[in-house]
């Protein structure tokens, strides 16, 4: 990684921030899915800190949470990724990657009447696992699939 | 400002399909130039979709979504003729609305 000493002091304070907020209580972790978009959240990297970040700690892997991928994407500046979740009130879908710099990839926010489906194309520096995370009537459930890249998109 | 958003919805049966396909670039801010210095980071943060006034669908993003966005979502409840609104923001505060009708 390239970032400067003083990027990576932003980066962390904003971080320091959030966890501090969560600590006192100011912030629940959940309460970050609903929000306007949050630094913190964002610059999370590795997916303890991503889903923690999310506030899903340990979600259950489940097969009702459906990726749709390529195996092997030739070009990682492009990776269509489809999500469906079979699961009853779905109310959140969220990619992340976790070897990219910045795991939390994208938060989709689906109210009733809106289909638990999405799919958009994604950035990937290099192989990856990529995660679904589902918030289903209050609870996480998450499905895993790596994804091969020839040739990264993240322009390192 | 940005070009304008491509916005299909089509209803098949009780189900609206709309997909979007925006102009942006994406940039993450990793990448440098041909001289080496850093390209500062630009990218949509922000998605939301409203039809009759209503949120159907909103999106927060990090940097990693490929340049151009292409989203696709489905929702319950839209007529033939209606308006689907998007509206995007980016982390430089450019701000991009556009509207279509379901076909």
């Amino acid at each position: 990684m390239n970032y400067t000493r003083r990027q990576a002091l932003k980066a962390g304070g904003s971080l320091g921030l959030f966890s501090a907020l969560v600590a006192m209580g100011l912030v629940k972790p959940g309460d970050a899915w609903a929000q306007a978009w949050n630094k913190g959240m964002f610059e999370t990297k590795g997916m303890a800190d991503a889903l923690k970040a999310l506030g899903a700690s340990t979600p259950t892997m489940s097969t009702d949470v459906v990726i749709t991928a390529p195996d092997i994407a030739e070009n990682g500046a492009v990776v269509p990724v489809a999500a469906v979740s079979k699961l009853p009130k779905t109310q959140q879908i969220a990619y992340l990657i976790e070897k990219n710099p910045n795991t939390v990839t994208a938060v989709f926010d689906i109210p009733s009447g809106t289909l638990p489906e999405v799919q958009t194309r994604v950035k990937m520096g290099q192989t990856s696992n990529v995660m679904v995370l589902v918030k289903a009537d209050g609870k996480y459930y998450a499905a895993q699939k790596e994804i091969k890249v020839t040739v990264g998109g993240c322009g390192g | 400002m940005a070009d304008p958003m491509k916005i299909r919805a089509a209803l098949q049966g009780d189900t609206v399909e709309v997909r979007i396909l925006m102009a942006h670039e994406m940039e993450t801010g990793a990448r440098k130039d041909s001289s080496g210095k850093p390209i500062p980071a630009h990218y949509i943060q922000t998605v939301s979709a409203a039809h009759n006034g209503n949120v159907v669908f909103s999106a927060l993003w990090g940097p990693a979504i490929a340049k151009n966005p292409f989203l696709q979502f489905k929702f319950k409840g839209g007529n033939k003729g209606d308006k689907i609104q998007v509206t995007w923001t980016d982390n430089k505060g450019e701000k991009r609305v556009d509207e279509a009708a379901i076909a």
